[in-house]
């Protein structure tokens, strides 16, 4: 059967819609937890296709990704909560997060993109580093940050009266917290996910994959590579500072430890694991990652005491130490992903035989 | 004046600890173009076996400087074999590979080496024997330790071993064609394969006795402490200029006195803004500052476009 | 014949370049003349690379300088380069691998258009006509160089000849002025060669001057209007292909010592 082709036609594109509504209704019956998890799934779907235009489209490895989302978090976090006693509206903060995000993203790109990328990796994983070193003591002696214990009573995401948490009866339905936010994270996910598909098939989208083919042959047709590198870079950053924002909405609390470089891997996998520029990969890699941990959180534990009646090992390492060999095996058997683009895949089998 | 010389004396030696694994990060860089991230994990697992292995000698009775040392020699020998296996079963698959695959293999493997090593040694902190006994010395208001001057001979004489084998034996001289041209290097005889496995058993091994002065330096080890002592090692070897191996050891002992006068100066120099706890960040700092005017490193040669 | 010549082209004067010790360009000045096809010649590592590589602004000249259509070249911007209209092929092909041939040729529009990413996201008017007139080009010169029904095809799967011949296409692409190609024929048959020839001789009858680094003597003598003989980093002459056969120092470099 072919996927592509049924979920383009309008049948598909109703069910598929059917689906997408129905879902967070039917987490719920296993409790608002499942809801909290598919939210999330959907904010690292978001975030890895922010991602995807600077390592899928533009072959930048940006190893400290997650710091964007730190800032547009914290930007969020400081600019409505009890904190500074600020509650500014979310027109205003969510455009100043993407826009610090952006300009860190210019500041930190601007002088490394003209190096060769394996630098870019270090310098951004340094950079990821150094934000959340910042984060953890800017508590002192001007309390910024509030430090290790983050920011805590941050505003949800709000239109005038209509608020995003605690539930609200629509149409009859008691709606919860987490489900509104699902629905304002799938609105997102959709417009993040036609700005790929249109960046991928336009002037400035080809011009990156050039880049990151062959930068001398690149440049020898007139493309200014640094300067669409830094764009790709910049509008990766932005889109990692709307997700934090909205992130630190949806929690209501921030710390530093969500900024560890872990996460920045996680997103990294996401994209890499699913299939390199190729949108639906990325997605499947982006719900894979963060369904499959928590489906371990919660089966490891009880999978040991079934089959030794003992705990033998921590879950919490057990479950990192399977997403650690996943992402050795799937580099090792399936190189360009698990749902690699089809030219792609025809490619790999033609080499095959 | 004495805070000055004192920070010195103390970057010099956590600098020695840079450069020993920055060492392993540049040869493997330098042959094959990977940034091993694993590599920091290897130093851990050098520490953590030392721990066990010495700790155990010495409750048998062993003399504790016995024990050191035959802890010492456990972790070498540890490391190397896991070098070797990391290369044999994680990369050489991949040596055809896109650019980006072994390096997301070779997260995955940090991954995988730590969180084996918190189901061996469990989640908290250990305490490193102690060898030696505190001994202070004094040299013009500056103090140090027995364990200070035995760390920066060891590196030393490590170092100097690892370039008499690069310059002076065959298997140096084979590591180098291969640095410079795999293909090449094959057509003339070279085994690529076995100078690769070299090097990450030369740099494993280089990784294990930094592993072993860490721990017997702080006293402590964790199944995380690899991960930043890597990454700063890595940032060593870039501000070297990768690939280069007096580049590695010099960056190392540089990067060590930077963070050691900026942890000691940072206070002042902001008018109290910015404390001792930033200063993991000068690494990066330094990093990228460099970066920016001399891409290559301190001491990289220019490499141009490849046309 | 000269005298009803506008300026020239492309003038080189008095270029040098140096790697280290080694003088790769020693005071290399010449003139490449409108809608001539231009040889330039040499035994290995004479410096035609090199030469190249400082006219596409790859490297930095360390003397001299070109000037183009009127105006100098910028040293060092080979993005430039393209821009000015000087579009160039690589002796060991560049093409973008993971792209598909048309998309390879489309890329080479690049310079020649303007879509930013704001056009792209929300598809206005504008955008989507010079989508279209890119996509229409791309597929005329696919045409042009008979290499149509691999449109589809990722670059590297194309054959090697084919791959030749899309390069090409996406050098012109960028609408050049002066195309340099970098021993388009080497690593080809007879055949290949011939129509390769046919290929060369077509662009230069639609207008674009060319620029041809080749090893293959014959094929340089049979399709130039001049030639330049390299050798070790110095002119030898820029003459007619019938001068510059018979030159005593041409042989000699060929042959000799």
């Amino acid at each position: 059967m072919n996927f592509g082709r049924f979920f383009r036609s309008t049948v598909g594109i109703a069910t598929l819609a059917a689906l997408l509504v129905a879902l967070p209704f039917v987490a719920a019956m296993g409790g608002q937890a499942w809801v909290r998890i598919l939210d999330f799934a959907i904010l690292y779907v978001f975030l890895a296709l922010g991602l995807n235009i600077v390592v899928g489209l533009a072959g930048l490895l940006d190893l400290g990704y997650i710091a964007f989302y730190a800032v547009g978090a914290y930007t969020w976090a400081l600019l409505a909560s009890p904190h500074f006693g600020l509650h500014w509206p979310i027109w205003a903060i969510l455009p100043i997060g993407a826009g610090l995000a952006c300009l860190a993203g210019v500041v930190l790109g601007s002088p490394t993109l003209k190096l060769r990328g394996d630098y870019l990796a270090i310098v951004t994983l340094g950079f990821g580093e150094i934000v959340r070193i910042f984060l953890n003591n800017l508590n002192a002696p001007i309390n910024v940050t509030n430090g290790p214990q983050g920011i805590t009573l941050i505003d949800p995401v709000s239109f005038g009266a209509f608020k995003f948490s605690g539930t609200t009866q629509i149409f009859g339905f008691a709606v919860s917290g987490p489900q509104k936010y699902y629905f304002l994270l799938i609105a997102l996910a959709i417009l993040v996910i036609i700005i790929n598909l249109r960046l991928q098939n336009s002037r400035i989208g080809r011009a990156w994959q050039a880049i990151r083919e062959d930068e001398i042959a690149a440049k020898a047709i007139g493309i200014n590579t640094r300067n669409l590198k830094l764009l790709a870079f910049a509008m990766g950053a932005s889109f990692g500072g709307v997700a934090g924002g909205i992130f630190s909405a949806m929690q209501g609390f921030v710390s530093p430890e969500s900024f560890s470089l872990i996460e920045s891997i996680m997103i990294l996998a996401m994209v890499v694991l699913g299939g390199m520029g190729h949108i639906p990969g990325v997605i499947l890699g982006a719900v894979l990652l963060t369904v499959l941990p928590e489906v371990l959180r919660y089966g490891v534990g009880p999978l040991q005491m079934a089959l030794f009646g003992k705990m033998l090992a921590d879950p919490e390492s057990l479950r990192m130490l399977v997403f650690g060999l996943a992402l050795v095996l799937v580099m090792r058997f399936k190189p360009a992903g698990l749902w690699p683009s089809p030219v792609r895949r025809r490619e790999l089998q033609e080499t095959g035989k | 004046m004495d805070i000055f010389l004192q920070q010195i004396v103390n970057g010099l030696v956590q600098g020695s600890i840079y450069a020993l694994v920055a060492l392993g990060y540049t040869m493997v860089y330098g042959i094959m173009g990977l940034i091993n991230f694993a590599h920091g994990e290897v130093v851990m697992i050098g520490t953590l076996v030392t721990i066990t292995v010495a700790g155990s000698l010495i409750k048998a009775g062993m003399p504790v400087a016995l024990a050191g040392l035959a802890g010492m020699m456990a972790a070498v020998l540890v490391c190397m074999a896991l070098g070797w296996a990391l290369e044999r079963v994680a990369y050489r698959p991949l040596r055809h590979a896109p650019r980006l695959t072994p390096l997301i293999t070779a997260i995955g493997m940090s991954i995988v080496l730590q969180n084996l090593a918190m189901m061996v040694w469990g989640r908290n902190y250990l305490t490193f024997p102690s060898f030696l006994p505190s001994v202070d010395f004094e040299l013009a208001g500056a103090h140090f330790t027995a364990i200070q001057v035995i760390i920066v001979l060891v590196s030393a004489a490590t170092m100097g071993a690892l370039l008499l084998l690069v310059y002076r034996t065959k298997l140096g001289m084979a590591m180098r064609a291969t640095a410079q041209n795999p293909a090449v290097a094959s057509l003339m005889g070279v085994n690529v394969n076995r100078v690769i496995a070299a090097a990450f058993i030369i740099g494993s091994a280089l990784g294990a006795v930094a592993g072993v002065m860490v721990g017997a330096y702080y006293e402590i080890a964790h199944y995380q402490m690899g991960f930043m002592l890597g990454l700063k090692a890595f940032t060593a070897a870039v501000l070297g200029g990768i690939g280069n191996l007096a580049g590695a050891m010099l960056g190392g002992i540089l990067l060590g006195i930077i963070e050691a006068l900026g942890a000691g100066y940072i206070g002042d120099l902001t008018g109290g803004f910015l404390g001792s706890h930033y200063q993991d960040i000068f690494a990066f700092v330094v990093l990228i500052v460099v970066l920016m005017f001399k891409p290559s490193g301190l001491f990289g040669e220019k490499s141009g476009d490849r046309a | 014949m000269s005298a009803n010549l506008p300026t020239p082209l492309l003038e080189a004067r008095a270029v040098a370049k140096h790697f280290g010790g080694v003088k790769a360009l020693r005071d290399v000045s010449l003139s490449i003349r409108r809608g001539e096809i231009y040889g330039l010649i040499g035994p290995n590592g004479a410096g035609k690379t090199t030469f190249f590589n400082c006219m596409t602004g790859l490297y930095v000249p360390d003397g001299g300088g070109f000037t183009f259509d009127g105006t100098p070249l910028v040293a060092d911007a080979s993005d430039k380069a393209a821009a000015r209209g000087i579009a160039r092929t690589f002796q060991n092909i560049r093409l973008f691998g993971n792209m598909t041939a048309l998309e390879n040729v489309m890329v080479g529009r690049h310079v020649r258009t303007r879509a930013g990413v704001l056009g792209a996201i929300f598809q206005n008017a504008a955008t989507r006509a010079e989508e279209a007139a890119i996509r229409q080009k791309a597929i005329d010169l696919l045409h042009y160089v008979r290499i149509e029904e691999r449109a589809d095809d990722l670059a590297r799967n194309l054959s090697y000849g084919d791959q030749r011949r899309l390069e090409i296409a996406r050098a012109l692409a960028t609408d050049p002025k002066l195309l340099c190609l970098d021993e388009p024929a080497a690593g080809m048959n007879a055949t290949e060669t011939e129509q390769l020839r046919e290929l060369i001789d077509g662009i230069r009858r639609d207008g674009t001057t060319i620029l041809l680094i080749e090893h293959d003597v014959k094929l340089v003598m049979g399709l130039c209007d001049r030639v330049a003989v390299l050798d070790y980093g110095a002119l030898l002459i820029e003459d007619v292909p019938a001068v510059v056969q018979k030159d005593q120092r041409v042989i000699e470099a060929y042959l000799g010592a």
